[in-house]
């Protein structure tokens, strides 16, 4: 029975909860992304967002309840899925091209090193390397494709990252935050190619985002993480003034602009904590002092 | 006997070729060029070249403590820079950029002890002075044709290594997350390629001394990377430029009574200026300005 309900979705949380080093990241969660839709995970900084995420690719455990993707235990569906890891932009003076950051999301972790003209002897090369110009085609990345990637914008870079990412035909999209650090019409735009890749190649998207406004157009489903709980729902259902109220127990209110914008008013952000953002790679949350 | 330099090229050469010594330093620093651009290449790319620089320091002392104990120098090049490695891997990297300069404050304590050893090594030994410029800056007098084996051996294990781990290695290097994500072992593969480095540096160590290493350690890999940005292009280049630094320098120091070091170091450096000439007269900014907005 459970087979026959975990099936139909690409991402299921159930009852699940996280905790790192004693502390409880969020618990009790339970999450439902359908395949082929777009989920935005959202919240303030240090709520566990990225260890939502995690979760789903098996990269943290859970200390309790279930997660499933594409059918499968967290963790065991790797290669169906592509992930695009919080970052900072590259080294100005990384001297390799986008292209070559691209190729390596095809065979990056096969051991050995590729043939020098293998493209010319290897019809699986070939088809590789053919498959690497459809993706930057697929991102509108063909322009810059071929310049040091260190020398690119960053909205350029995160083309060329999300083209790295659809190399092998991922069922499953997983972004950390591919839109901070970018402008404006750089967000705009990155955000909408992500919104066609779901629509033309029917990839579920699962999305960790500051702000819901650039992708709101394109979203299906939000979770909200915060004080150590999820709310899940559609924006309408979940980006409202009673539901944030009643997840942060203090009073939150939701307005929206002429232009369709949401602002979200009295959001307190969670305890500052330094190590919080890497928190989950460090095994460390609290404080040093 | 050395008749001199004589502008005619075939009859130079063939002087190249007229004694054993001679063709012995070929051989080795045909070997250690090779070496040396292949890790170079990473290494530049790791921007870990203070790590290298370290690990060729470090075979100064090992090569001292060696001769002063009465075995073999080469043993005392390797079994120190690997030894050095292996510490240097050890040194925790936190996540998140912080950990380098935790590791090169790391990097820099084993570097000035190594040298501090070093010193008290000669100083135990008592005398050798001409032996301690040799180790410093290098000497191709007196390869002998089992320290050509050595080379040969260690050079052909160390580059069938980086052959098998060439790929995930490159992935870990440009981009480790995703890299770690996909299931490279980034950490596991930096230490592999650390003692794969330490042995590069005991190798050139030989020939261009423990100070002079980065002479084919670093500008031939540095020179290739400014001149292009394919990966496959600029490591066979970065190969072909050590290979002619060395023959180029092995040749010059024949004819001339100044040492090996000098000339090899001179000759990359020329490389060096000319490629950074070159691409600047190309002239695409070398930062956008956009990135340098951003910066």
């Amino acid at each position: 029975m459970g087979t026959l309900t975990t099936v139909q979705y690409a991402v299921r949380f159930e009852h699940a909860d996280v905790q790192l080093a004693g502390r409880v990241i969020w618990s009790d969660v339970n999450l439902s992304v359908p395949h082929g839709e777009f989920v935005a995970v959202l919240g303030p900084n240090g709520a566990g967002k990225s260890t939502l995420i995690k979760a789903a690719l098996g990269l943290t455990g859970l200390s309790a309840g279930s997660v499933t993707v594409l059918g499968r235990p967290a963790g065991q569906s790797g290669r169906e899925i592509g992930y695009l890891p919080q970052r900072r932009n590259f080294d100005s003076g990384l001297r390799v091209r986008g292209i070559d950051i691209v190729s390596l999301g095809s065979d990056g972790e096969r051991w050995g090193v590729p043939l020098p003209w293998g493209s010319k002897f290897l019809p699986s090369r070939r088809a590789a390397n053919q498959r690497v110009q459809e993706v930057i085609e697929l991102v509108g990345a063909t322009a810059f494709a071929h310049r040091p990637i260190g020398q690119v914008s960053g909205g350029e870079q995160q083309r060329l990252l999300i083209a790295q990412a659809l190399v092998r035909r991922p069922r499953l999209l997983v972004l950390d935050e591919p839109l901070d650090s970018l402008d404006l019409p750089s967000q705009a735009s990155v955000a909408a190619l992500i919104g066609r890749i779901r629509r033309e190649h029917g990839v579920t998207i699962m999305l960790v985002a500051h702000d819901v406004n650039p992708i709101l157009p394109y979203l299906d489903r939000v979770a909200y993480v915060a004080r150590g709980y999820a709310v899940c729902g559609t924006p309408e259902e979940v980006i409202t003034s009673q539901t944030l109220t009643e997840l942060y127990q203090t009073p939150v209110e939701v307005l929206r602009a002429s232009d369709g914008r949401l602002v979200v008013v009295g959001e307190p952000e969670a305890p500052a904590r330094h190590t919080d953002r890497h928190a989950d790679q460090q095994g460390e949350v609290t404080a040093p002092w | 006997m050395v008749t001199g330099l004589t502008w005619n090229i075939a009859d130079d050469i063939r002087q190249l070729f007229l004694y054993q010594f001679m063709v012995n330093a070929l051989r080795a620093g045909t070997i250690v060029a090779v070496l040396a651009g292949a890790l170079g290449w990473y290494m530049v790319l790791r921007r870990q070249a203070f790590a290298g620089h370290t690990l060729a320091i470090v075979s100064f002392p090992g090569a001292a403590g060696a001769i002063l104990l009465g075995i073999s120098a080469t043993v005392g090049y390797f079994a120190a820079a690997i030894t050095a490695a292996i510490v240097i891997a050890a040194v925790p990297r936190s996540a998140g950029g912080r950990g380098r300069s935790s590791e090169s404050a790391a990097i820099g304590t084993v570097q000035a002890f190594a040298l501090a050893c070093g010193a008290l090594f000669v100083s135990l030994y008592g005398g050798f002075l001409n032996g301690l410029t040799n180790l410093l800056f290098g000497s191709f007098l007196g390869v002998s044709g089992n320290q050509v084996l050595t080379l040969l051996v260690v050079a052909a294990a160390a580059l069938a290594t980086l052959a098998w781990i060439g790929r995930p290695l490159f992935f870990g290097t440009v981009d480790p997350d995703v890299a770690a994500a996909r299931g490279v072992p980034v950490r596991l593969l930096s230490t592999v390629f650390l003692m794969l480095l330490g042995c590069a540096a005991a190798e050139v160590s030989q020939i261009t001394g423990a100070l002079l290493v980065f002479a084919l350690l670093v500008m031939p890999a540095a020179t290739a990377q400014r001149l292009t940005a394919r990966p496959t292009l600029s490591f066979g280049l970065t190969i072909v430029i050590a290979l002619a630094v060395v023959w180029l320098g092995l040749a010059a120091a024949y004819f001339s009574v100044y040492p090996v070091g000098f000339y090899i170091t001179t000759f990359g450096f020329a490389g060096y200026v000319l490629a950074a000439l070159a691409q600047t007269a190309v002239s695409r900014p070398v930062r956008s300005p956009v990135a340098a907005a951003r910066a």
